[in-house]
């Protein structure tokens, strides 16, 4: 009887202690889990930062008014203070992480009082201008290290935790690669190849969310249906039409169909008012690259004309595999119209496209009067930093900083490997938008 | 019987072959871009070749990794309009191709050993192969400033000779409106050929050097080639070529080396050509090894990404979008990575890629550690895809699945549609 419910209570015990035991690890692994998350997001989000800073400071060095390199210089100080509050937020105590520590505090300091200075009466000095371009190849040297160790990080499934245990219980891992890649970080070794981040470009802002310049009737499913389908070059089935949700701030059909030829799903939005195609994407296998990126960019732009949309121009090209992806705007009277863009994808097996983008047109494209630029080229080249070699020139319409639509120079130039897009506005000359272009990115060596 | 018709196919093999090579020695050089035009943004061989010969005569001084960018793009610019090509617009035609195969050399076999092993390498017109491996900062300078000394020479020349040339073409316009086309055509190629002939001249020996490496570079090749076709009678033509290749190469040397006594001026140069000479018939021979080995040559060293990515952002997507949506249908996958570049866009969440996807409780994947899983190639893809623009949320900042979501608040945002299991709203 006795022993009857000793056992009893012994295995109760038995039973909840191992159940809290349980509770307990959980719990555990929940807060490792979630301290693991916070230390990889100060990570990224410091490699991010140093990427940003060196493309900044680029930018920088690119200008010339005094006007934007105030503000210029204000953004790298904040940038720079961002990394900082980054980096303390690393478990980095007890590795060595003074260079790049050092640099940012030079960068910050540089900055904050370069900008709290009125500028107007006390330009940069040339010693100050060769300041700026050294910290430019020191980021260069501490992102391309940073981001070696991302890599490594992301591709070995490193956690900062397992430092910190191994750290706290003592243990000396020798081959703990995250303590080894900063310390190559430290080693500042030489760049090893231009590399940037680029700024996004002026279409990337979306604008103006709903679609109110859009022409055309309310069109029904049957004929979203019809208006899908000659899209798509190959016969499609299994057609399935959709209407928008009730938080769309506009109203629009999907339209889901199936490619027997290629067994792939083909996807699309229009617009229920006049059926325009929002966007259009397709997965399917690409074998082999067989058509070249020029002449997939030629299929691009005859695949818009056929579709309607005209007055086009290549803007961007890029191979990523077996796809070109392609950029066009709108040109009007010789002028381009940046916020006017459409993406295209073409399969460069067939020469197919796979894929299109028309909301930023959608969104923006209306029938404009292009002003008379109020100064000549020649003013507003007198404008740009003399170190820039200038390669092109055009004029364009761009969205600035405020949303509004202004008509520009555009000058595309160099200075050394580097290539700069910078725009001066056409009406007053002020420096609109200066951006450094991203170079192609080195494949990370398989480590 | 039967050893006499043997006799006879291996007698008629080394024959062909033979000859063959003998003829194959006098054809200009091998190697040359495939028939596409080349643009901005494209990627692979045709392209390492441009950037390479670019920089041969010195309008290029990247790295020559295979991707068509800003740089290279300026390289080709400035090269066509200084060669006074029709249309100065960036893409490499066949009249811009065959005016750079004219004017310059590709060491392909060189080019590719360096990037196959990673290596920092130049490839300046005029300065000896060796000196451009992993060359110094110092070395790189003095090369950037013989092919740019080479580069003003050609252009001079190339100026007076288009003047001349517009001269001509000017009388014979009178004359013959109609064939103009086709006689500038050959008279560009006359020209070119001129050209070709003043420069021989003046580069005489080195040029002699170069063509003898070329002619052994060819013929190493072909062995190689006809060793992976042919198998038996080959062992035996290889010996014989080899000594055949042995006994040009002391020829040469001997020949040389009797130049050598006669011009003492110029001893040192072709020292280091042959000893270039050896070094590169090694290579060559090493680079053909492991070619054959695995036949997979890299076709580029860098990659395009679109405007404000990097790798480490694209993967480090990929990793929330699979681990968020594996089993979706692709357009789904393309909603999630879309909804993550929404919010960093988004004025009320982080501004950075890794500040979105680690913000806590944003993400189910992220909180409990799925999005460590290794994502499939699906999975960037539909990230690379919302990158460039392809948004099927429509502008969507959040998603749940309605068949598992426990937060009654996320059920009151507007809805903007459905996708696979998700719901995505504003």
């Amino acid at each position: 009887m006795i022993r009857g419910i000793f056992i009893g209570i012994l295995s109760i015990a038995v039973i909840g202690s191992g159940y809290w035991g349980y509770k307990e690890h959980q719990e555990k692994n929940a807060v490792l889990i979630q301290a693991e998350n916070n230390y990889q997001r100060a990570f990224h989000d410091l490699t991010y930062r140093v990427d940003q800073l060196h493309d900044r400071i680029g930018a920088t060095l690119a200008m010339n008014s005094k006007q934007s390199l105030s503000p210029a210089l204000a953004d790298v100080w904040r940038i720079t203070s961002e990394a900082q509050s980054d980096v303390g937020q690393l478990p980095l105590t007890l590795l060595p992480f003074n260079k790049t520590e050092e640099l940012l505090a030079g960068i910050s300091d540089f900055t904050y009082r370069a900008a709290v200075r009125d500028l107007e009466k006390e330009p940069l000095t040339d010693e100050e201008y060769k300041k700026l371009k050294t910290m430019y190849t020191k980021s260069e040297d501490i992102q391309n290290e940073l981001r070696n160790v991302q890599h490594l990080v992301i591709e070995n499934n490193l956690r900062w935790m397992d430092v910190e245990l191994a750290l706290a219980s003592g243990q000396k891992q020798a081959d703990n690669t995250i303590i080894d890649g900063f310390k190559t970080v430290e080693k500042n070794v030489e760049a090893y190849s231009e590399s940037d981040f680029g700024a996004s470009f002026t279409s990337m802002n979306k604008t103006g969310e709903g679609f109110d310049k859009l022409e055309g009737k309310e069109i029904s499913k049957e004929t979203a249906i019809k208006i899908a389908k000659t899209f798509v070059q190959n016969k499609v089935t299994d057609l399935k039409v959709t209407e928008n949700g009730e938080g769309s701030s506009f109203g629009f059909y999907s339209v889901s169909m199936h490619d027997k030829e290629n067994n792939t799903d083909i996807d699309m939005d229009l617009t229920k008012k006049g059926g325009h195609p929002v966007y259009l994407v397709q997965n399917r296998d690409i074998k082999e690259n067989v058509i070249s990126l020029n002449e997939a960019s030629n299929n691009a732009r005859e695949f818009l004309n056929d579709h309607g949309f005209e007055d086009l121009d290549l803007f961007e090209s890029a191979q990523y595999d077996n796809i070109g992806v392609f950029s066009f705007v709108s040109i009007v009277d010789g002028v381009r119209i940046y916020p006017d863009s459409i993406r295209m994808k073409v399969a460069l097996d067939d020469g197919q496209v796979i894929g299109l983008s028309a909301r930023d047109y959608l969104a923006a494209h209306k029938k404009r009067e292009i002003p008379k630029p109020n100064i000549s080229k020649e003013e507003a080249a007198k404008r740009l930093n003399p170190s820039l070699e200038v390669q092109q020139d055009r004029l364009a319409i761009i969205i600035n900083e405020l949303g509004q639509e202004v008509l520009c120079y555009e000058f595309l130039g160099t200075i050394n490997a580097d290539t700069y897009r910078i725009f001066i506005d056409a009406e007053n000359g002020m420096e609109e938008k200066i951006e450094k272009l991203k170079n192609p990115e080195p494949i990370f060596q398989e480590v | 019987m039967k050893n006499m018709r043997i006799m006879l196919m291996v007698a008629v093999v080394t024959f062909t072959s033979v000859t063959f090579q003998f003829f194959s020695i006098h054809v200009p050089e091998a190697h040359a871009f495939s028939e596409q035009t080349i643009q901005r943004g494209a990627t692979g061989s045709d392209v390492i070749e441009l950037q390479s010969r670019l920089q041969y005569n010195g309008y290029y001084h990247g790295t020559i990794d295979g991707v068509y960018g800003w740089s290279t793009y300026w390289a080709v610019r400035n090269f066509q309009h200084m060669f006074g090509l029709d249309e100065v617009d960036g893409l490499v035609g066949q009249k811009t191709k065959d005016m750079l195969r004219n004017s310059t050399k590709f060491y392909k076999d060189f080019v590719y050993k360096q990037i196959n092993e990673g290596k920092k390498f130049t490839h300046y017109g005029g300065v000896p192969l060796a000196q451009q491996t992993a060359p110094s900062e110092q070395q790189i300078q003095k090369a950037r400033q013989i092919a740019e000394q080479r580069k003003q020479q050609r252009e001079q020349k190339y100026k007076a000779q288009a003047k001349e040339q517009q001269a001509q073409q000017n009388q014979q316009a009178q004359q013959k409106q109609q064939e103009q086309q086709k006689q500038q055509a050959q008279q560009n190629q006359q020209e070119q050929q001129k050209q070709q002939a003043q420069q021989n001249q003046q580069e005489q020996q080195k040029q002699q050097a170069q063509q003898n490496q070329q002619a052994q570079q060819k013929q190493q090749a072909q062995q190689n080639q006809q060793a992976q076709q042919k198998q038996q009678a080959q062992q035996n033509q290889q010996e014989q070529q080899k000594q055949q290749a042995q006994q040009n190469q002391q020829a040469q040397q001997k020949q040389q080396a009797q130049q050598n006594q006669q011009e003492q001026q110029k001893q040192q140069a072709q020292q280091n050509q042959q000893a270039q000479q050896k070094q590169q018939a090694q290579q060559n021979q090493e680079a053909q090894n492991k070619a054959t080995q695995n036949k997979e040559q890299k076709e580029s060293t860098a990659v395009n990404l679109p405007g404000g990515y990097s790798q480490n952002d694209i993967q480090l997507m990929s990793n929330a979008v699979y681990g968020e949506s594996r089993g979706e249908p692709y357009i789904g996958q393309v909603a999630v990575a879309a909804v993550i570049l929404n919010r960093v866009n988004s004025a009320t969440f982080p501004n950075t890629v890794a500040g979105v996807i680690f913000e806590p409780r944003a993400f189910t994947a992220v909180a409990d550690g799925q999005i460590w899983l290794t994502p499939n190639e699906q999975a960037k893809k539909a990230v690379l895809d919302a990158i460039n623009g392809f948004d099927p949320t429509e502008g969507a900042i959040y998603y749940f699945n309605p068949d598992t979501a426990t937060s009654s608040w996320i059920w009151g945002r507007p809805q903007i549609k459905r996708i696979g299991k998700h719901i995505f709203c504003e």
